[in-house]
């Protein structure tokens, strides 16, 4: 549902069959002790990359909106936002 | 008379400076070739000949006027990941059908600044996800040595398409092998460097966190060359080194005399490793110490865990990623939809194939609250002991050397209804993009009449040690990256 | 607030800072009205390939809001991906800080209580949604202008310290002050620079358990924040009198009804599935800078007040207006120092001064005062010759607002 991917109830069951050997898999991690181990999210290190405040020329609103499936007045329309119940 | 679509960046830059071929001849040699193979190879999936025709009048202008630089006229394909100003660049996907990129990515500037003109987009697996190419949006593509296989993936494309003497290089991406693969089954020089070597900026995500620009070639020079013209810091990538891109040059050409080459267990006894991939790395690891290589045994313990840490964290931050394909600002579209939520829906169901589902379910999984810490945090910690069995094999070592791939390529249809089987054809690369260190495939004989590579790694920003290895390895073999004999 | 009940606030206040462009690309910050998707480009768009840089500006407005804030600034801080789709976030992900923030610990004094801080952090603002209709459930279309899409936006979030709408409405003021003192944003709310969301909750009192808390939002004035709260109060404790219980929910304030409204109950709260922004490097904040923009920082408001009362004697009534204006002070104090007499000066300023806004310069005032202790002019007199240098607040935003105060 997180992942908005529209599956239909069937394809649940094929792709969870099929994620349940991958996971079978996955699931050898826990056979290793991590508690003292720090996590890697970054693997190389860089040193602090920060930008200087300064405009840099973006694109015009007819480039910005070039690739959409639909704009209107100036603006990409979507359909309606409802809440989820 | 030489034939202008088997040469190397090298013969090809030497014939154009003499002003015995003009970058004209040689695109047209080129598009003759696809014209006359890629309907077997499909190897492209898109051609811009808007892009050529300027580039190559402006390559011959500046032959002529001796204003060349090192890839003036040099013809290349490009992955349909990287981001090309006007055009189309789809990812493999059908959602992102139509999708006209209004920038450039950085390297991909690089190189068009460097002189290299280009001709057309290249297939690949949906958003970089695959080993065989098979999960293109689009079509297959098949390996120019045995039409029947695989070329290996995701870059399938750019492989199949150097192999078969349809481009002179081409670039790849590589997330967890998806250069030095599939450049191993295609009989082609495949380098990935070291993880913020090359800019990614342009680089349509898949984990952003392994992904990395290489280039595919028929020599290790040419390989140099390349990524050399592409390295170097870039303001618009926070994650890309400030080291200067010339680096990995240093001193490449010295040979392997002196150097301490490990051997890691793991890799040289991986399970289901063909007996004819075997026999090849046994040859090259000879050929490598006759040139005065000490071969070392190393070990990398956490071998085994490799894949099970690279098929969380690259799914999570894969589901992240494609959040953005919402049918809204570009791409695929069901805007008119009840809804919004219905819209994402319709839009990413009917736009995203088979196995970026698959990845897409899984990331979702291992992020979310009450998983993430026993998958993507465990994952994440897992990736530490992984960089750490190199950091200690590093010790020993000066690089270290195995098959890139336990098998040669594979039918076509042999692995797509088990997506586990298809995962560990990535398992001797996938430690590399772990652990974010340079690596290369380099052709090193035949298995079955079809190619077999050789990898090597080097420590981080180490490309200078791989390439010298795979240079040293190129010379002393006498085997080259050759185009495919086509029947 | 009602007889025998205990409220409970934490409030949750964004702030745009004061920069020349984006959070994370070199888009320059759109002015207001300016034309839809005309400040973006194919970062903030989230076109496919495109990465994120961070603004060092936003960074240094961040860390000198904290320091401002007596926050503690952690040497290592990070940013991560908060994962949600929806129209107006175009990465489908926002990316913000989660378990490592640019600071933490901090207080605001407020009226001599010190509100804890809990935490400012740095984050991208969203796009704006335009909805064809009335009313968003009968909206048959939205329409996306991402020139907000990007913005940097401070978070600053207390602990849950305020106890009641008066003090809630007091601290967002005091805050604003603040920040507008040391230079970093205009925090102007009707410009949406500064936006503010209560955590509102009730209990018996003396009860030592705490209340059901909802979440109220779209509130965009200080008025409104106190009605809200108020309103939010007498529905929470008629509730619970009549044997109901508080839903943990986010509801809307509605400026047109004078009421908040259910907006989204925590059943369906989105997992929001933070993780490492794995596009942007930690960041390591030497502790060298941040002395650097600590010197940088002017007297802030409440070591002002202290000094105006220990100093120079002013009363309570007289330091909350002098003192809670920068203007206002820097005009005592220069009159002060140009031998002006404290206390008639502080009475000219509060009666004369800050009604009419009638600003003017210190050695002016000064003069004045001293003639009048002399006797050589009167009032009435002073009145009719005070020379007005500028009128006062000195931003027009301040002046809009003083008018309806």
């Amino acid at each position: 549902m997180l992942a908005r991917l529209g599956l239909e109830p069937g394809e649940e069951e094929f792709y969870s069959e099929q994620l349940s050997s991958i996971l079978e898999h996955i699931d050898r991690l826990q056979q290793l002790d991590t508690e003292t181990i720090a996590p890697t999210a970054q693997v190389v290190e860089v040193s602090n990359p920060l930008r200087e405040d300064v405009p840099r020329p973006g694109l015009t609103q007819e480039d910005a909106l070039a690739n959409a499936p639909a704009a209107v007045n100036g603006m990409f329309r979507v359909p309606s936002i409802q809440e989820e119940t | 008379m030489i034939d202008l679509t088997e040469l190397t960046i090298k013969d090809a830059a030497r014939l154009l400076r003499l002003g015995s071929v003009s970058a004209a001849d040689l695109v047209t040699a080129h598009v003759e070739r696809i014209e006359r193979l890629d309907r077997h190879v499909k190897a492209f999936l898109r051609f811009t000949p808007e892009l050529w025709e300027r580039q190559a009048e402006e390559a011959d202008r500046k032959l002529r006027a001796g204003d060349a630089g090192p890839l003036t006229g040099i013809p290349m394909a490009v992955k349909d990941v990287l981001c090309v100003r006007g055009v189309e660049t789809t990812a493999g996907s059908q959602i992102l059908r139509g999708f006209k990129p209004p920038y450039t990515g950085t390297a991909v500037s690089r190189l068009f600044e460097a002189g290299a003109l280009m001709l057309g987009v290249t297939n690949c697996d949906e958003f970089a996800l695959g080993s065989s190419t098979e999960n293109s949006g689009y079509f297959p593509t098949h390996n120019p040595w045995d039409v029947d296989r695989v070329p290996g993936g995701s870059s399938g494309g750019s492989a199949a398409a150097v192999a078969a003497g349809e481009a002179i290089f081409a670039l790849g991406t590589d997330t967890g092998g998806s250069i030095r693969q599939p450049a191993a089954l295609c009989g082609v020089v495949g380098m990935k460097p070291t993880y913020g070597r090359v800019s990614r900026y342009g680089l349509i995500a898949f984990a952003s966190s392994l992904d990395q620009i290489g280039p595919f070639t028929r020599s290790v020079d040419d390989a140099a060359l390349v990524l050399s013209v592409m390295a170097g810091n870039d303001p618009l990538d926070a994650t890309s080194s400030e080291r200067s891109g010339g680096e990995v040059l240093n001193n490449y050409g010295a040979g392997v005399k002196g150097m301490r080459l490990g051997v890691p267990r793991e890799y040289y006894d991986v399970q289901g490793i063909e007996p004819g991939v075997k026999a090849a790395i046994d040859q090259a690891i000879k050929v490598l110490r006759d040139q005065g290589a000490e071969i070392v045994d190393v070990s990398l313990p956490h071998t085994d865990y490799g894949l099970a840490a690279y098929y969380i964290i690259a799914p999570a931050e894969c589901s992240s990623n494609l959040a953005r394909f919402d049918g809204v600002r570009y791409g695929m579209s069901e805007v008119d939809a009840p809804n919004i939520t219905e819209a994402y829906m319709r839009t990413r169901r009917k736009g995203f194939g088979a196995e970026v589902r698959r990845r897409v379910m899984l990331g979702t999984y291992a992020l979310s609250s009450g998983y993430y810490d026993a998958y993507y945090l465990k994952a994440q910690k897992v990736r530490t002991l992984i960089k750490r069995d190199f950091d200690q094999a590093f010790e020993r070592c000066d690089a270290v050397i195995s098959a890139t791939s336990p098998t040669v390529a594979f039918p076509l249809g042999a692995k797509t209804q088990d997506p586990l089987s298809m995962y560990l054809c990535d398992v001797l690369t996938l430690g590399g993009n772990l652990a974010g260190l340079p690596g290369i495939s380099v052709p090193c004989g035949m298995s079955e009449g079809l190619p077999v590579g050789l990898q090597v790694l080097g420590p981080q920003w180490g490309e200078n040690l791989v390439l010298r290895v795979a240079r040293a390895y190129e010379q002393a073999s006498g085997v080259k990256a050759e185009v495919a004999s086509f029947a | 607030m009602p007889d025998g009940w205990d409220v409970v606030i934490g409030m949750e206040v964004h702030v745009q800072p004061r920069t020349r462009t984006k959070m994370f690309c070199g888009c320059a910050v759109a002015p207001l009205n300016a034309a839809p998707n005309s400040y973006v480009c194919e970062i903030c768009l989230g076109l496919p390939g495109t990465l994120p840089v961070i603004n060092k500006a936003a960074v240094e407005a961040c860390l000198k809001s904290a320091l401002a804030l007596s926050c503690e600034i952690p040497r290592h801080t990070k940013f991560d991906r908060k994962n949600y789709m929806y129209p107006d976030l175009p990465k489908g992900y926002q990316i913000s800080q989660y378990d490592l923030p640019m600071s933490v610990n901090g207080h605001l004094e407020l009226n001599g209580r010190k509100i804890r801080i809990r935490r400012v952090h740095l984050e991208e603002d969203t796009g704006k949604l335009v909805h064809a209709g009335d009313k968003l459930h009968k909206a048959w279309e939205s329409f996306v202008d991402l020139n907000r899409a990007g913005v940097p936006l401070m978070e600053i979030v207390t602990e849950p310290d305020l106890r009641s709408a008066d003090e809630a409405r007091d601290y967002a003021m005091e805050l604003r002050t603040l920040l507008r003192m040391i230079g970093v944003s205009e925090a102007d709310m009707e410009k949406g620079q500064l936006r503010a969301e209560a955590n509102v909750s009730v209990n018996r009192e003396g009860s030592s358990e705490l209340g059901v808390k909802t979440e109220l939002k779209n509130i965009n004035s200080f008025r409104a924040l106190h009605r809200a709260i108020l309103y939010e109060v007498d529905r929470q404790t008629k509730l619970i009198e009549s044997g109901g219980a508080v839903e943990q929910e986010t509801r809307g304030w509605s400026e047109a009804e004078q009421r908040t409204f259910s907006q989204r109950s925590k059943e369906f709260a989105e997992d929001y599935r933070y993780f490492p922004e794995p596009d942007l490097p930690p960041l390591e904040i030497d502790p060298d800078w941040v002395e650097d923009l600590r010197r940088t920082l002017p007297e802030l408001p409440g070591a002002r007040r202290t000094r105006l009362t220990s100093q120079h004697g002013l009363s309570a009534a007289q330091v909350a207006v002098i003192g809670g204006d920068r203007d206002l002070a820097d005009l005592y104090e220069g009159a002060v120092a140009q031998g002006a007499p404290t206390q008639p000066t502080a009475n000219w300023i509060v009666n004369e001064v800050a009604p009419t806004g009638k600003l003017l310069a210190p050695q002016h005032l000064a003069e004045l005062m001293q003639m009048m202790g002399r006797d050589a002019i009167s009032r009435d007199q002073a009145r009719e010759v005070m020379p007005i240098q500028r009128p006062w607040p000195t931003t027009e935003a301040g002046r809009s607002r003083r008018c309806r105060h």
